[in-house]
Protein backbone atom coordinates (compact mmCIF):
# COMPACT_ATOMS: atom_id res chain seq x y z
CA UNK A 1 0.00 0.00 0.00
CA UNK A 2 1.57 3.43 -1.04
CA UNK A 3 0.36 7.00 -0.13
CA UNK A 4 1.32 10.53 -0.91
CA UNK A 5 1.89 11.61 2.85
CA UNK A 6 1.45 10.09 6.14
CA UNK A 7 -1.83 11.89 6.71
CA UNK A 8 -3.24 10.37 3.61
CA UNK A 9 -2.57 6.97 5.33
CA UNK A 10 -5.42 6.85 7.99
CA UNK A 11 -7.50 4.45 8.38
CA UNK A 12 -7.80 1.93 6.35
CA UNK A 13 -6.79 -0.63 9.76
CA UNK A 14 -6.91 -4.87 9.72
CA UNK A 15 -9.77 -6.17 11.24
CA UNK A 16 -8.65 -10.12 12.45
CA UNK A 17 -10.22 -13.12 13.86
CA UNK A 18 -9.81 -14.28 17.29
CA UNK A 19 -10.00 -17.72 16.63
CA UNK A 20 -8.97 -18.56 20.53
CA UNK A 21 -11.02 -16.33 22.04
CA UNK A 22 -14.48 -15.97 20.01
CA UNK A 23 -17.04 -18.43 21.91
CA UNK A 24 -17.76 -20.80 19.48
CA UNK A 25 -17.51 -21.51 15.53
CA UNK A 26 -20.61 -19.76 14.72
CA UNK A 27 -19.98 -16.91 17.44
CA UNK A 28 -17.03 -14.70 16.35
CA UNK A 29 -15.20 -12.29 17.34
CA UNK A 30 -13.18 -9.43 15.03
CA UNK A 31 -11.02 -7.20 15.95
CA UNK A 32 -10.54 -3.47 14.36
CA UNK A 33 -7.07 -2.76 14.60
CA UNK A 34 -6.52 0.47 15.18
CA UNK A 35 -3.41 0.57 16.51
CA UNK A 36 -2.01 0.39 12.99
CA UNK A 37 -3.01 4.41 12.49
CA UNK A 38 -0.23 6.92 12.33
CA UNK A 39 0.31 7.59 15.80
CA UNK A 40 -0.99 4.24 17.23
CA UNK A 41 -4.90 4.87 18.07
CA UNK A 42 -8.61 5.13 16.53
CA UNK A 43 -8.05 9.03 17.49
CA UNK A 44 -6.15 9.72 14.21
CA UNK A 45 -9.43 9.50 12.14
CA UNK A 46 -11.38 11.96 14.38
CA UNK A 47 -8.36 14.44 14.40
CA UNK A 48 -7.15 14.73 10.83
CA UNK A 49 -11.25 15.25 9.68
CA UNK A 50 -11.67 17.87 12.88
CA UNK A 51 -8.67 19.57 11.54
CA UNK A 52 -9.62 19.37 7.94
CA UNK A 53 -13.12 20.20 8.58
CA UNK A 54 -11.84 23.70 10.04
CA UNK A 55 -9.61 24.22 7.59
CA UNK A 56 -12.45 24.10 5.06
CA UNK A 57 -14.70 26.53 7.25
CA UNK A 58 -11.76 28.63 7.15
CA UNK A 59 -11.22 28.59 10.69
CA UNK A 60 -7.90 27.30 11.03
CA UNK A 61 -5.34 29.27 8.97
CA UNK A 62 -1.31 28.88 8.63
CA UNK A 63 0.29 29.65 11.84
CA UNK A 64 -2.94 29.51 13.96
CA UNK A 65 -2.97 27.87 17.46
CA UNK A 66 -5.25 25.24 18.85
CA UNK A 67 -6.33 24.17 21.68
CA UNK A 68 -8.00 21.24 22.95
CA UNK A 69 -8.93 19.45 25.91
CA UNK A 70 -7.72 15.23 25.75
CA UNK A 71 -6.90 12.86 28.29
CA UNK A 72 -4.29 11.86 25.56
CA UNK A 73 -5.22 10.10 22.53
CA UNK A 74 -6.71 12.99 20.48
CA UNK A 75 -4.08 15.23 21.51
CA UNK A 76 -1.15 13.01 20.20
CA UNK A 77 -2.99 12.51 17.02
CA UNK A 78 -3.56 16.54 17.19
CA UNK A 79 -0.06 17.04 17.46
CA UNK A 80 1.03 15.20 14.59
CA UNK A 81 -1.18 16.22 12.17
CA UNK A 82 -0.26 19.97 13.47
CA UNK A 83 2.87 19.36 13.15
CA UNK A 84 2.83 18.38 9.13
CA UNK A 85 0.58 21.37 8.67
CA UNK A 86 1.94 23.93 10.58
CA UNK A 87 0.44 24.57 13.47
CA UNK A 88 0.65 25.27 17.51
CA UNK A 89 -1.03 22.95 19.74
CA UNK A 90 -1.70 23.45 23.30
CA UNK A 91 -3.39 20.39 24.87
CA UNK A 92 -5.15 20.69 28.34
CA UNK A 93 -4.73 16.67 29.99
CA UNK A 94 -5.30 15.49 33.68
CA UNK A 95 -2.57 15.32 35.35
CA UNK A 96 -3.23 11.92 36.49
CA UNK A 97 -3.03 10.20 33.26
CA UNK A 98 0.36 8.18 31.58
CA UNK A 99 3.15 9.48 31.61
CA UNK A 100 4.35 8.01 28.19
CA UNK A 101 0.90 11.01 27.00
CA UNK A 102 2.98 13.50 27.89
CA UNK A 103 6.09 12.40 26.41
CA UNK A 104 4.71 11.70 22.89
CA UNK A 105 2.68 15.19 22.98
CA UNK A 106 5.72 16.73 23.58
CA UNK A 107 7.83 14.50 21.07
CA UNK A 108 5.13 15.77 18.06
CA UNK A 109 6.09 19.35 19.13
CA UNK A 110 2.33 20.03 21.49
CA UNK A 111 2.40 21.98 24.41
CA UNK A 112 0.93 20.48 28.03
CA UNK A 113 -1.01 21.83 30.29
CA UNK A 114 -2.09 19.88 33.10
CA UNK A 115 -5.71 20.14 34.61
CA UNK A 116 -6.25 18.59 38.17
CA UNK A 117 -6.54 15.11 38.56
CA UNK A 118 -9.90 15.00 40.71
CA UNK A 119 -12.54 14.97 38.13
CA UNK A 120 -10.71 13.81 35.14
CA UNK A 121 -11.54 14.57 31.91
CA UNK A 122 -14.39 17.10 32.93
CA UNK A 123 -11.71 18.98 34.76
CA UNK A 124 -9.61 19.08 31.36
CA UNK A 125 -12.83 20.40 30.03
CA UNK A 126 -13.60 23.39 31.56
CA UNK A 127 -9.81 24.42 31.89
CA UNK A 128 -9.82 24.13 28.10
CA UNK A 129 -13.50 26.05 28.51
CA UNK A 130 -11.43 28.88 30.81
CA UNK A 131 -8.28 29.45 28.32
CA UNK A 132 -10.26 29.64 25.09
CA UNK A 133 -12.23 32.65 26.57
CA UNK A 134 -8.61 34.23 27.83
CA UNK A 135 -7.35 33.41 24.21
CA UNK A 136 -10.11 34.00 21.53
CA UNK A 137 -7.91 33.67 18.51
CA UNK A 138 -6.74 30.10 19.61
CA UNK A 139 -9.27 27.57 17.99
CA UNK A 140 -10.73 25.10 20.09
CA UNK A 141 -11.60 21.95 17.82
CA UNK A 142 -13.60 20.18 20.82
CA UNK A 143 -13.79 16.93 20.15
CA UNK A 144 -16.95 16.38 22.56
CA UNK A 145 -19.05 18.39 20.65
CA UNK A 146 -17.45 18.71 17.05
CA UNK A 147 -19.33 16.49 14.25
CA UNK A 148 -16.44 16.02 12.16
CA UNK A 149 -15.55 13.62 15.15
CA UNK A 150 -18.50 11.27 14.33
CA UNK A 151 -18.07 11.72 11.05
CA UNK A 152 -14.85 10.32 10.07
CA UNK A 153 -16.24 7.51 11.75
CA UNK A 154 -19.77 7.68 9.79
CA UNK A 155 -16.78 8.15 6.57
CA UNK A 156 -14.57 5.43 7.22
CA UNK A 157 -14.75 3.27 10.34
CA UNK A 158 -18.52 2.12 9.60
CA UNK A 159 -17.63 1.65 5.97
CA UNK A 160 -14.71 -0.41 6.35
CA UNK A 161 -16.07 -2.93 9.05
CA UNK A 162 -19.01 -3.85 6.93
CA UNK A 163 -17.08 -4.16 3.63
CA UNK A 164 -14.76 -6.63 5.54
CA UNK A 165 -17.78 -8.43 7.63
CA UNK A 166 -20.74 -8.25 5.97
CA UNK A 167 -21.92 -10.52 8.29
CA UNK A 168 -21.61 -8.02 11.46
CA UNK A 169 -24.47 -8.30 13.80
CA UNK A 170 -22.82 -6.35 17.03
CA UNK A 171 -20.04 -3.43 16.88
CA UNK A 172 -18.49 -2.82 19.92
CA UNK A 173 -16.67 0.23 21.05
CA UNK A 174 -15.37 2.51 24.00
CA UNK A 175 -17.48 5.16 24.93
CA UNK A 176 -15.20 8.67 25.40
CA UNK A 177 -16.16 11.84 23.63
CA UNK A 178 -18.91 8.95 21.88
CA UNK A 179 -17.86 9.84 18.73
CA UNK A 180 -16.68 6.15 17.02
CA UNK A 181 -20.00 5.09 18.89
CA UNK A 182 -21.74 7.56 16.95
CA UNK A 183 -20.43 8.07 13.49
CA UNK A 184 -19.63 4.29 12.77
CA UNK A 185 -22.99 3.17 15.11
CA UNK A 186 -25.22 5.40 12.60
CA UNK A 187 -23.48 3.98 9.88
CA UNK A 188 -24.00 0.82 10.49
CA UNK A 189 -27.59 0.82 11.92
CA UNK A 190 -28.43 2.20 8.17
CA UNK A 191 -26.56 -0.30 6.02
CA UNK A 192 -27.16 -3.34 8.51
CA UNK A 193 -30.57 -3.80 9.41
CA UNK A 194 -30.77 -5.60 13.43
CA UNK A 195 -27.33 -4.81 14.28
CA UNK A 196 -26.60 -4.03 18.09
CA UNK A 197 -23.88 -1.30 18.44
CA UNK A 198 -22.91 -1.39 22.15
CA UNK A 199 -20.55 0.56 24.54
CA UNK A 200 -18.11 -0.21 26.70
CA UNK A 201 -17.37 2.44 29.19
CA UNK A 202 -14.39 2.27 31.75
CA UNK A 203 -15.07 3.35 34.93
CA UNK A 204 -12.69 4.47 36.74
CA UNK A 205 -11.58 4.97 40.55
CA UNK A 206 -13.27 7.39 42.74
CA UNK A 207 -10.51 10.38 42.41
CA UNK A 208 -11.67 10.63 38.72
CA UNK A 209 -15.39 11.22 39.27
CA UNK A 210 -14.59 14.15 41.72
CA UNK A 211 -16.16 15.65 44.38
CA UNK A 212 -18.22 18.81 42.46
CA UNK A 213 -21.78 18.86 42.27
CA UNK A 214 -23.59 16.55 40.19
CA UNK A 215 -24.84 18.65 38.04
CA UNK A 216 -21.39 19.54 36.91
CA UNK A 217 -21.59 16.25 35.45
CA UNK A 218 -20.47 15.98 31.52
CA UNK A 219 -22.67 14.43 28.67
CA UNK A 220 -20.48 14.74 25.23
CA UNK A 221 -22.82 17.37 22.81
CA UNK A 222 -22.13 14.72 20.60
CA UNK A 223 -23.84 11.85 22.48
CA UNK A 224 -27.39 10.44 20.97
CA UNK A 225 -28.41 7.35 22.91
CA UNK A 226 -30.88 6.89 20.28
CA UNK A 227 -28.16 4.80 18.54
CA UNK A 228 -26.73 2.33 21.31
CA UNK A 229 -28.70 -1.04 22.02
CA UNK A 230 -26.79 -0.74 25.28
CA UNK A 231 -24.11 0.37 27.47
CA UNK A 232 -21.92 -1.63 29.81
CA UNK A 233 -19.69 0.35 32.66
CA UNK A 234 -16.42 -2.10 32.72
CA UNK A 235 -14.06 -1.83 35.59
CA UNK A 236 -10.38 -1.67 35.51
CA UNK A 237 -10.08 -5.66 37.05
CA UNK A 238 -11.98 -6.61 33.89
CA UNK A 239 -10.20 -4.57 31.45
CA UNK A 240 -6.74 -5.84 32.52
CA UNK A 241 -7.72 -9.17 32.71
CA UNK A 242 -9.02 -9.13 29.14
CA UNK A 243 -6.15 -7.05 28.05
CA UNK A 244 -3.66 -9.46 29.61
CA UNK A 245 -6.40 -12.40 27.82
CA UNK A 246 -6.16 -10.75 24.42
CA UNK A 247 -2.39 -10.86 24.37
CA UNK A 248 -1.75 -14.53 25.87
CA UNK A 249 -4.49 -16.19 23.61
CA UNK A 250 -4.42 -13.94 20.71
CA UNK A 251 -0.71 -12.50 20.90
CA UNK A 252 -1.97 -8.70 20.33
CA UNK A 253 -0.71 -5.82 22.69
CA UNK A 254 -3.55 -3.80 23.26
CA UNK A 255 -4.00 -0.98 25.74
CA UNK A 256 -6.06 -0.74 28.75
CA UNK A 257 -9.65 0.27 27.47
CA UNK A 258 -9.83 -2.35 24.70
CA UNK A 259 -9.55 -4.58 27.60
CA UNK A 260 -12.73 -2.82 28.48
CA UNK A 261 -14.37 -3.23 25.18
CA UNK A 262 -13.07 -6.71 24.76
CA UNK A 263 -14.82 -7.51 28.19
CA UNK A 264 -18.11 -6.23 26.63
CA UNK A 265 -18.14 -8.50 23.16
CA UNK A 266 -17.28 -11.42 25.43
CA UNK A 267 -19.90 -11.14 26.91
CA UNK A 268 -22.55 -10.63 24.27
CA UNK A 269 -20.74 -13.51 22.55
CA UNK A 270 -21.38 -15.69 25.48
CA UNK A 271 -24.94 -14.46 25.65
CA UNK A 272 -25.29 -16.03 21.57
CA UNK A 273 -24.26 -18.93 22.17
CA UNK A 274 -26.35 -19.73 24.97
CA UNK A 275 -29.31 -18.22 23.03
CA UNK A 276 -28.01 -20.51 20.27
CA UNK A 277 -27.63 -17.39 17.78
CA UNK A 278 -25.17 -16.85 14.95
CA UNK A 279 -22.89 -13.67 15.68
CA UNK A 280 -20.49 -11.63 14.22
CA UNK A 281 -18.80 -9.22 16.88
CA UNK A 282 -16.49 -6.39 15.68
CA UNK A 283 -14.70 -4.55 18.08
CA UNK A 284 -12.32 -1.81 18.10
CA UNK A 285 -8.66 -2.12 19.58
CA UNK A 286 -8.43 1.42 20.67
CA UNK A 287 -4.48 1.82 20.68
CA UNK A 288 -1.61 -0.72 21.26
CA UNK A 289 -0.29 -0.91 25.25
CA UNK A 290 3.24 1.13 24.51
CA UNK A 291 1.85 3.97 26.30
CA UNK A 292 0.27 1.66 29.46
CA UNK A 293 3.28 0.10 30.06
CA UNK A 294 4.43 2.43 33.17
CA UNK A 295 0.96 2.38 34.76
CA UNK A 296 2.27 -1.46 35.58
CA UNK A 297 -1.32 -3.06 34.36
CA UNK A 298 0.67 -5.64 32.34
CA UNK A 299 2.61 -7.27 35.28
CA UNK A 300 1.97 -8.75 38.63
CA UNK A 301 -1.18 -9.69 39.82
CA UNK A 302 -4.68 -8.55 38.75
CA UNK A 303 -4.92 -7.20 42.73
CA UNK A 304 -1.80 -5.41 42.20
CA UNK A 305 -2.56 -4.27 38.51
CA UNK A 306 -6.33 -2.85 40.26
CA UNK A 307 -4.64 -0.47 42.92
CA UNK A 308 -1.93 0.75 40.29
CA UNK A 309 -4.79 1.86 38.00
CA UNK A 310 -6.81 3.67 40.87
CA UNK A 311 -7.28 7.04 40.55
CA UNK A 312 -5.81 6.93 37.06
CA UNK A 313 -7.58 8.14 33.57
CA UNK A 314 -6.89 4.92 32.31
CA UNK A 315 -8.67 4.75 29.31
CA UNK B 1 -35.96 -7.54 47.06
CA UNK B 2 -33.08 -6.55 48.67
CA UNK B 3 -30.04 -5.33 46.73
CA UNK B 4 -26.68 -3.34 47.13
CA UNK B 5 -26.38 0.15 45.86
CA UNK B 6 -22.69 1.48 45.47
CA UNK B 7 -22.67 5.19 46.20
CA UNK B 8 -20.77 8.01 44.75
CA UNK B 9 -17.88 10.13 46.73
CA UNK B 10 -20.42 13.06 45.99
CA UNK B 11 -23.35 11.45 47.37
CA UNK B 12 -21.74 10.07 50.85
CA UNK B 13 -22.07 12.51 52.88
CA UNK B 14 -26.24 11.45 52.98
CA UNK B 15 -24.91 7.78 53.73
CA UNK B 16 -23.17 8.65 56.35
CA UNK B 17 -20.21 7.88 54.27
CA UNK B 18 -20.63 4.68 53.25
CA UNK B 19 -19.70 3.68 49.95
CA UNK B 20 -22.21 0.73 49.45
CA UNK B 21 -26.11 -0.01 51.24
CA UNK B 22 -28.63 -2.12 51.42
CA UNK B 23 -31.88 -1.28 49.94
CA UNK B 24 -34.99 -2.90 49.47
CA UNK B 25 -37.85 -2.62 45.99
CA UNK B 26 -38.75 -4.46 42.71
CA UNK B 27 -38.10 -1.23 40.50
CA UNK B 28 -35.29 1.45 40.40
CA UNK B 29 -37.63 3.59 41.78
CA UNK B 30 -38.81 1.26 44.38
CA UNK B 31 -35.00 1.52 45.65
CA UNK B 32 -34.17 4.78 45.42
CA UNK B 33 -37.58 6.04 47.24
CA UNK B 34 -36.49 3.39 49.84
CA UNK B 35 -32.79 4.73 49.91
CA UNK B 36 -34.66 8.29 50.00
CA UNK B 37 -36.59 7.11 53.31
CA UNK B 38 -33.27 6.30 55.38
CA UNK B 39 -31.06 8.78 53.49
CA UNK B 40 -33.00 11.88 53.02
CA UNK B 41 -32.91 14.13 50.47
CA UNK B 42 -30.73 11.70 48.08
CA UNK B 43 -34.33 10.91 46.23
CA UNK B 44 -33.93 14.67 44.49
CA UNK B 45 -30.38 14.59 43.99
CA UNK B 46 -31.03 11.34 41.67
CA UNK B 47 -34.31 11.96 40.32
CA UNK B 48 -35.88 15.38 38.70
CA UNK B 49 -39.57 15.22 37.29
CA UNK B 50 -39.86 11.18 37.37
CA UNK B 51 -36.55 10.67 35.50
CA UNK B 52 -32.78 9.87 36.28
CA UNK B 53 -31.06 13.43 36.16
CA UNK B 54 -28.89 13.90 32.77
CA UNK B 55 -25.47 13.68 35.01
CA UNK B 56 -26.08 10.86 36.65
CA UNK B 57 -25.30 7.36 35.06
CA UNK B 58 -26.94 4.72 37.00
CA UNK B 59 -25.67 0.87 35.59
CA UNK B 60 -27.90 -2.38 36.78
CA UNK B 61 -25.07 -5.10 37.48
CA UNK B 62 -23.02 -3.45 35.04
CA UNK B 63 -25.64 -2.47 32.22
CA UNK B 64 -26.81 1.73 32.12
CA UNK B 65 -30.45 0.91 33.49
CA UNK B 66 -31.15 4.16 30.31
CA UNK B 67 -31.15 1.03 27.88
CA UNK B 68 -33.11 -1.19 30.22
CA UNK B 69 -36.33 0.38 31.73
CA UNK B 70 -35.16 3.73 32.94
CA UNK B 71 -35.96 4.25 36.64
CA UNK B 72 -39.00 1.94 36.16
CA UNK B 73 -36.24 -1.05 35.34
CA UNK B 74 -37.12 -4.46 37.48
CA UNK B 75 -34.59 -5.37 39.96
CA UNK B 76 -34.08 -9.19 41.55
CA UNK B 77 -32.69 -10.19 44.84
CA UNK B 78 -28.71 -9.95 45.10
CA UNK B 79 -28.79 -7.49 41.89
CA UNK B 80 -25.90 -4.45 41.97
CA UNK B 81 -26.74 -0.88 41.34
CA UNK B 82 -24.15 1.67 40.78
CA UNK B 83 -24.46 5.16 41.01
CA UNK B 84 -21.81 7.32 39.18
CA UNK B 85 -21.35 10.97 37.60
CA UNK B 86 -21.47 11.22 33.65
CA UNK B 87 -17.62 11.67 33.24
CA UNK B 88 -16.31 12.25 29.53
CA UNK B 89 -13.26 10.80 27.86
CA UNK B 90 -11.02 11.09 25.15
Amino acid sequence: MRFDSLLDSVGGTPLVGLPRLSPGPDVRLWAKLEDRNPTGSIKDRAALAMVEQAEKDGLLTPGCTILEPTSGNTGISLAMAARLKGYRLVCVMPENTSAERTQLLRMWGAEVVYSPGAGGSNEAVRVARRMSQEHPDWIMLYQYGNPANAQAHYDTTGPEILADLPTVTHFVAGLGTTGTLMGAGRYLREHQPGIQIVAAEPRYGELVYGLRNLDEGFVPELYDESVLTTRYSVGPRDAVRRVRQLLDEEGIFAGISTGAILHAAIGLGQRAVKAGETADIAFIVCDGGWKYLSTGAYEGTLDEAEDRLDGQVWA
Amino acid sequence: MSVEVRIPTILRPYTGGAKTVEAQGDSLSAVITDLDTRYTGIGERLVEEGSLRRFINVYLNDEDVRFLGGIDTPVADGDSVTILPAVAGG
